[in-house]
C-alpha cells in the first residue's frame, strides 16, 4: 500500500512499487484527465505536476513520490494560473481532438510560474516536449501569452 | 419521432451512468423535461438545446459545426447550445451522402448535414412558435425568436419555459430556411463547444471509460502481418500478481494474444512476460527496399487507365523536349495521440460497445459477423476520439474487432477494455499505402505543356472492403488516383494510369487519402516544368486554371496575400501549390531561409464557410500534420517487421518546428464542402517548391529527412 498526495488529499492505493504515476491516477484513483499517449515521456499527455514542477507520470514510478505533493489537471483549475490558461485555452479555441491538452495545460502552468513572460523561445523550449497531433501549437502559443497577460 | 420515454431507455441502456468516472455533463441522465422534435434536437426545461450529433468529434469540430445549423434556424442563444454524440442507428443518423450508412469520414460531416440540421432546427422553431401563438393567442407570424427567446407584444418565454408545450404541437411536414443574408451564425466565428471540457480534463474518451468489473486487455500481435499463431506460454505472465486472464484470439485481421487484469498496468507486465510462436508461412516479409524495387518495374509496363485525353504518348513524341521524375512515398501511421482502444461487454442481447466510433453500420456488420450476432445487436456508444486521421474508420473494424473477440475469448465473463499501448499502435499496421509516382510531360517549342502521362503505384484501400463495388472501376481504386485523374491544368493530351499491387501490410485511408501523393508529384512536377520552361510557378498555374474559377480564386488569393513576386532577402524562398480535395480548394505558400519555415498562407475556398474559426484551426491542424510527414514520417518495414515503434523512430512536428501560418477565406456562395483533410497535402508540395527555388534541387522523395533539416 502507497500513500500519496494528489491534489491536497491524502489518498492510498495497492499497487507495486514499480507501478508508473499514470496508471495509479487513471485506473486505482480514477483521475482521467490525465491521458496515456506514449509511455515513454516522449509525448507529454500525461503531464502532472510533482511538487510544482511538471513530471511525465507515465515514467514516474509511484515509489519515488512519497510525501510529495502531487498535481493533476483535475485540480489545476482552482490556482490562479491554471485558471487563467485553461480560460485563455477557451478564449483562443485551442482544443481539437483535445486527447494530449490535459498535458499541455500542466507543461503551460508550469512554464507561466516560472516565467511571467515568456518569450516564442521561452514557449517553444517549455512546451516542445508536448506533442499535439491535431498540430494546435499556434493557438497554445497565443493562449500562454494570453494567460500571461491576464495574470500580469 | 422519438419520444422522451425512448430517449430515457436509451441512455439508461447505454450504460452511461454505470460509469465509473465523470461524464460530460450532457450524457449524464437529467430528470429534466425535454421536447425533442426530431432525431437531432432537445430543448429541455433548464433552457438547453442540445444537438445530438450523428458524427464523431475527432477534433475537427462536428459537436460545433452542426449545433451552429441547429442554432443558427433556431435563433437561439449560443451559450445554451450542447452536443452529444448519437447512438448507432443508420435510420436515423445516417451520413446522407453514403445512403443508409452512418459513419464520418471524407471530410462530409458539415456538408451533408447542412440542409438536414438547419431544418432540424428550424422544425423546432416552429413548434415553439406554435406553442407561443397557442399559449399568447397570438398570430404565429407576429411572433419572433432573438437569442433563445420568443417575443410577442409584452409577452416573452424561453425555450425552456415553452418545451413541454411545443411537444404536444404537430410536427410541421414543410418548414422554410433562413435566406442567408439573415444568417446569425454561419459565417460568424462562435467558440468550440468542447473546448472547456478539454481544458479541464472532464471530456470522455474511450480510453477513460470504466464499467463496474472491467478488465484491461493488453495484446502481443505477432510481428509480421498475416503471421498465425502456432502457439504460447501464459505461464510467466500468470505468474504476475493480478494478470486474470490470458487467452488466444483471432480475428478476420490478426490472430493474438491477450493478458487481462484489473488496470493497465498489470496487464502489460503480463503481456511483455509472454511467448509465442508465429506461422510466418503466410506472412508479408519483405522490406520497403525490395517492395519500392518492385513497384518500380510495375510502373514500366501499362496500367489500368484512370484518365484519358488526347494521346499523351503520341504527343509526346512530337514534343519539342521533354521531362521526367519519379517520385517515392512511404507508409505513413496516423498515430493519434490516443492509442487505439474499445471497450466491449457481452451479455445475453448481443454486444455493448464504448469506443470513439466513426464507422457505426460497417463495425456493427463486422462485430456481428465476429461474434456471431445480428448488426442491430452490436449497441455503439459514441465518445470523444483523440485523433483519428481516418484510422478509426478502419474498413475492417480491426480493433472493435478485437475487443469483442478477447469479451468472447473469456466468455463473457467480464466487459473488456482493449489498450493498445502506442507501439501497438504504430506496428498494427493500416498505413497509408507506401507509393511510387512517374510523372512525364511534354512540351512544345514555346514551353507549352502538350502531354502529361503520370503512372501511379500502391496498393488499393478499398479492394476487398465493401466500398470495393462502389469506388473500384475497372481495376481503378478512386481513392488511389484522386488528385490525378482530376488534374484541373489545360493539358491537351493527358493520361493517368494505376497499378494496384496486392501486397498483405495492411493498408488505410490517412488524413485527406489520395491527395496525400498525388498533390505532391502533380504540384512539384509542375514546378519543375516550370523551372524547365522559365516561366512563374504561378503564372503558370494561373494560365492553367483558367476554366477552374475555385481553384484560380484560391491561387490568387494566397499568392496575394503572400506577397508572391515580391523580392525576397537573399537565402529565402517562396513555394506555391494548389490542390482541390473533398470539394474544397486550397493554395498554400510557403516561405522558407535555410532552415526555418517563416511563413505558411492557405487560402481556402470550402463553400458558405459556416465557422471561419474552425476552418482556421482544420487548415492550421492539417498543415500541422501534413508537415509531419513531410519532414519526418516514414514507416519502413525490414524482411515484414515495422522498424518504428514511438515517437522516438516515428518524429512529429513540435512546437519547435511548428510555422506561423495565415488562412485566407476565399467568400463562397457555392454549398459547404469539408475543412479536416483539404489542409493537408499542400504542406509538403509548396515546401519542396520553395526548396525548388532556393536551391535549385527538386525533392523527389518524402520525407524530406536529411536532404533538408528544418529547426
Amino acid at each position: 500500500m502507497i500513500t500519496l498526495s494528489v491534489n491536497d488529499k491524502r489518498v492510498e492505493a495497492d499497487v507495486d512499487d514499480d507501478t508508473p504515476l499514470l496508471w495509479v491516477l487513471r485506473d486505482h484513483l480514477n483521475l482521467t484527465g490525465t491521458k496515456f499517449g506514449c509511455g515513454m515521456a516522449l509525448c507529454g499527455a500525461c503531464t502532472v505536476h510533482v511538487a510544482g514542477e511538471p513530471v511525465r507520470s507515465c515514467v514516474t514510478p509511484v515509489s519515488a513520490l512519497a510525501g510529495k505533493k502531487i498535481t493533476t489537471i483535475e485540480a489545476i483549475g482552482q490556482s490562479n494560473p491554471g485558471k487563467a490558461v485553461q480560460a485563455a485555452w477557451v478564449v483562443e479555441s485551442v482544443p481539437q481532438c483535445g486527447y494530449c491538452q490535459s498535458g499541455q495545460v500542466m507543461a503551460a502552468v508550469a512554464l507561466l510560474r516560472s516565467n511571467k513572460k515568456p518569450t516564442d523561445a521561452d514557449i517553444d523550449a517549455a512546451m516542445s516536449g508536448n506533442i499535439c497531433r491535431c498540430a494546435t501549437y499556434p493557438r497554445i502559443r497565443a493562449a500562454i501569452k494570453r494567460a500571461a497577460r491576464s495574470l500580469a | 419521432m422519438i419520444t422522451n420515454e425512448s430517449r430515457r431507455d436509451f441512455l439508461k441502456a447505454s450504460g452511461a451512468l454505470l460509469l465509473g468516472v465523470h461524464l460530460p455533463q450532457a450524457l449524464a441522465q437529467s430528470p429534466v423535461k425535454y421536447f425533442e422534435p426530431n432525431a437531432f434536437v432537445r430543448i429541455g426545461a433548464d433552457n438547453t438545446v442540445t444537438v445530438i450529433v450523428k458524427h464523431l468529434e475527432m477534433g475537427q469540430g462536428t459537436y460545433t459545426g452542426l449545433p451552429t445549423l441547429v442554432a443558427e434556424e433556431l435563433d437561439a442563444d449560443w451559450p445554451q447550445m450542447r452536443a452529444i454524440g448519437a447512438p448507432a442507428d443508420a435510420k436515423r443518423y445516417n451520413n446522407t451522402f453514403w445512403g443508409e450508412v452512418q459513419g464520418t469520414g471524407g471530410s462530409t460531416a458539415l456538408p451533408n448535414s447542412y440542409e438536414q440540421m438547419r431544418k432540424a432546427g428550424a422544425t423546432a422553431r416552429a413548434m415553439l412558435v406554435a406553442a407561443a401563438a397557442e399559449k399568447w393567442n397570438a398570430p404565429a407570424n407576429e411572433i419572433k425568436i432573438s437569442h433563445g427567446t420568443l417575443y410577442w407584444r409584452d409577452r416573452r418565454a424561453t425555450f425552456g419555459q415553452l418545451a413541454a408545450d411545443a411537444a404536444k404541437q404537430k410536427v410541421p411536414e414543410n418548414v422554410t430556411l433562413k435566406d442567408p443574408k439573415d444568417f446569425i451564425y454561419i459565417g460568424k466565428p462562435a467558440r468550440r463547444i468542447d473546448a472547456r471540457a478539454k481544458s479541464d480534463g472532464t471530456a470522455l474518451f474511450t480510453q477513460d471509460v470504466k464499467l463496474p468489473g472491467m478488465l484491461t486487455a493488453v495484446v502481443l500481435h505477432p510481428p509480421r502481418f498475416g503471421a498465425k499463431l502456432k502457439s504460447f506460454d501464459a505461464a510467466k505472465a500468470k505468474a504476475i500478481k493480478g494478470v486474470r486472464e490470458v487467452v488466444a484470439f483471432s480475428t478476420a485481421t490478426t490472430d493474438g494474444v491477450a493478458v487481462l487484469a484489473a488496470d493497465y498496468w498489470t496487464a502489460k507486465k503480463g503481456r511483455d512476460a509472454l511467448t509465442a510462436e508465429w506461422d510466418d508461412s503466410n506472412a508479408f516479409r519483405l522490406s520497403s527496399a525490395e517492395l519500392m524495387d518492385q513497384y518500380k518495374k510495375l510502373a514500366a509496363t501499362a496500367g489500368a487507365s484512370a484518365r484519358k485525353e488526347g494521346d499523351a504518348d503520341a504527343a509526346m513524341k512530337n514534343a519539342a523536349r521533354t521531362l521526367e521524375a519519379a517520385y517515392e512515398f512511404p507508409f505513413l501511421a496516423h498515430a493519434a495521440m490516443e492509442p487505439m482502444n474499445c471497450v466491449a461487454r457481452l451479455d445475453a442481447g448481443g454486444c455493448e460497445m464504448w469506443n470513439g466510433e466513426q464507422f457505426q453500420t460497417v463495425d456493427q456488420v463486422q462485430v456481428a459477423k465476429q461474434l456471431g450476432l445480428r448488426p442491430d445487436q452490436v449497441k455503439l456508444n459514441q465518445l470523444y476520439a483523440g485523433g483519428s486521421f481516418g484510422r478509426r474508420a478502419n474498413p475492417k473494424s480491426d480493433f472493435l474487432l478485437e475487443a469483442a473477440a478477447i469479451a468472447k475469448a473469456i466468455e463473457g465473463r467480464a466487459p473488456v477494455k482493449l489498450v493498445w499501448g502506442r507501439e501497438d499502435d504504430m506496428k498494427a499496421g493500416w498505413y497509408r499505402p507506401m507509393y511510387y509516382h512517374t510523372l512525364k510531360a511534354g512540351l512544345d517549342a514555346q514551353g507549352n505543356i502538350i502531354a502529361w502521362k503520370h503512372v501511379i503505384v500502391g496498393q488499393s484501400i478499398l479492394t476487398g472492403t465493401a466500398f470495393e463495388p462502389m469506388m473500384v472501376k475497372d481495376g481503378v481504386d478512386a481513392t488511389s488516383v484522386e488528385g490525378a485523374s482530376n488534374l484541373p491544368y489545360a493539358i491537351p493530351n493527358l493520361a493517368v494510369e494505376l497499378h494496384s499491387p496486392k501486397i498483405a501490410v495492411p493498408v488505410q485511408w490517412w488524413r485527406s487519402v489520395g491527395s496525400t501523393h498525388t498533390a505532391f508529384a502533380t504540384e512539384c512536377f509542375l514546378d519543375e516544368i516550370a523551372r524547365e520552361a522559365k516561366k512563374d510557378p504561378f503564372e503558370l498555374r494561373r494560365a492553367l486554371l483558367a476554366k477552374h474559377p475555385r481553384h484560380k480564386g484560391v491561387l490568387e488569393a494566397a499568392a496575394q496575400k503572400a506577397g508572391w513576386g515580391k523580392p525576397l532577402p537573399k537565402g529565402r524562398a517562396r513555394g506555391i501549390a494548389v490542390h482541390e480535395s473533398f470539394n474544397t480548394f486550397v493554395a498554400q505558400v510557403v516561405e522558407i531561409s535555410g532552415r526555418k519555415i517563416e511563413r505558411v498562407v492557405c487560402a481556402v475556398d470550402c463553400g458558405v464557410p459556416v465557422n471561419p474559426n474552425i476552418i482556421a484551426m482544420q487548415m492550421e491542424s492539417g498543415i500541422g500534420f501534413g508537415l509531419s510527414a513531410a519532414l519526418a514520417g516514414a514507416i519502413t518495414l525490414k524482411e515484414g517487421v515495422v522498424e518504428q515503434s514511438n515517437f522516438h523512430d516515428y518524429p512529429v512536428v513540435r512546437m519547435n518546428q511548428m510555422p506561423p501560418i495565415e488562412v485566407v477565406i476565399v467568400p463562397s456562395q457555392e454549398k459547404p464542402s469539408g475543412v479536416g483533410e483539404p489542409g493537408t497535402p499542400l504542406i509538403a508540395p509548396a515546401l519542396a517548391n520553395a526548396l525548388l527555388a532556393l536551391n535549385g534541387k527538386a525533392v523527389r522523395t518524402l520525407p524530406l529527412g536529411q536532404q533538408a533539416r528544418f529547426v
